[in-house]
């Protein structure tokens, strides 16, 4: 099982993992590609992965999530390549009996890979220049631009 | 003697110009220690900062963890999935 993909994510068949006849409410989490403004001009997002440690990473975040709430089914995919404006990045999908849980277990996975992920982005811009985005400080120009 | 196996990614492979080396530490030496080890081989890796994130083993880990022979250090920058 991978939880990385270099395709556009399949959000049916995510949710085909998840989707049961005790599922009362489902949680739908995409997290989307954004141009950034008129003085960004940001085309496309490239992530690139700890491959391996982001996959064993998303394994532990969704066994904390089912220990946490037990009764919700959780699936996530995260993308790695170039990511054009609009298209997702990130999608997670939360099932469960009520949708109190849904959107906690929902929430909780998200947040746990903003903390947790080994993934990196650097912002591509219709001038051609890019840009790692540094969570820790500025935005640091990429050796490549 | 141990042999730790050392990758880069990013940013940070793109100020040491490599993705991966290896480093002989003595035993019981740190992450720390081969991130020491690492400023002495390659000299981009001197622009790393003084304490960056590290994983051993595919998880996170502190800089004061002991590394044993064949294990895989990675250096990563400030995360920024999702």
């Amino acid at each position: 099982m991978t939880f990385l993909t270099a395709h556009p994510i399949a959000l049916d068949a995510l949710l085909a993992e998840v989707q049961g006849p005790d599922a009362g409410g489902t949680c739908v989490f995409l997290g989307t590609v954004r141009s950034g403004g008129e003085d960004d001009d940001i085309i496309a997002i490239e992530y690139s992965a700890y491959d391996a440690m982001a996959d064993a990473e998303l394994g532990r975040i969704l066994a904390d999530a089912h220990a946490r709430w037990p009764a919700a089914r959780v699936a996530v995919r995260h993308r790695v390549g170039r990511v054009p404006v609009s298209e997702a990045s990130i999608a997670i999908v939360a099932a469960a009996a009520h949708r109190a849980e849904a959107f906690e277990a929902c929430r909780d996975v998200i947040e746990a890979v903003k903390q947790r992920l080994p993934v990196w982005k650097k912002e591509l811009r219709r001038d051609g220049t890019a840009t790692w985005v540094d969570l820790s400080g500025e935005p640091v120009p990429a050796r490549d631009s | 003697m141990a042999t730790v196996h050392v990758r880069f990614f990013a940013r940070y492979a793109e100020l040491t110009g490599t993705d991966t080396t290896a480093v002989t530490v003595p035993v019981n030496a740190t992450v720390s220690d081969v991130l020491h080890y690492v400023r002495d081989i390659i000299p981009g890796a001197t622009t790393l900062p003084p304490r960056p994130l590290a994983a051993l083993n595919l998880r996170q880990v502190q800089l004061t963890a002991t590394v044993r022979d064949g294990d895989e250090v990675a250096f990563l920058p400030p995360l920024a999935g999702g």
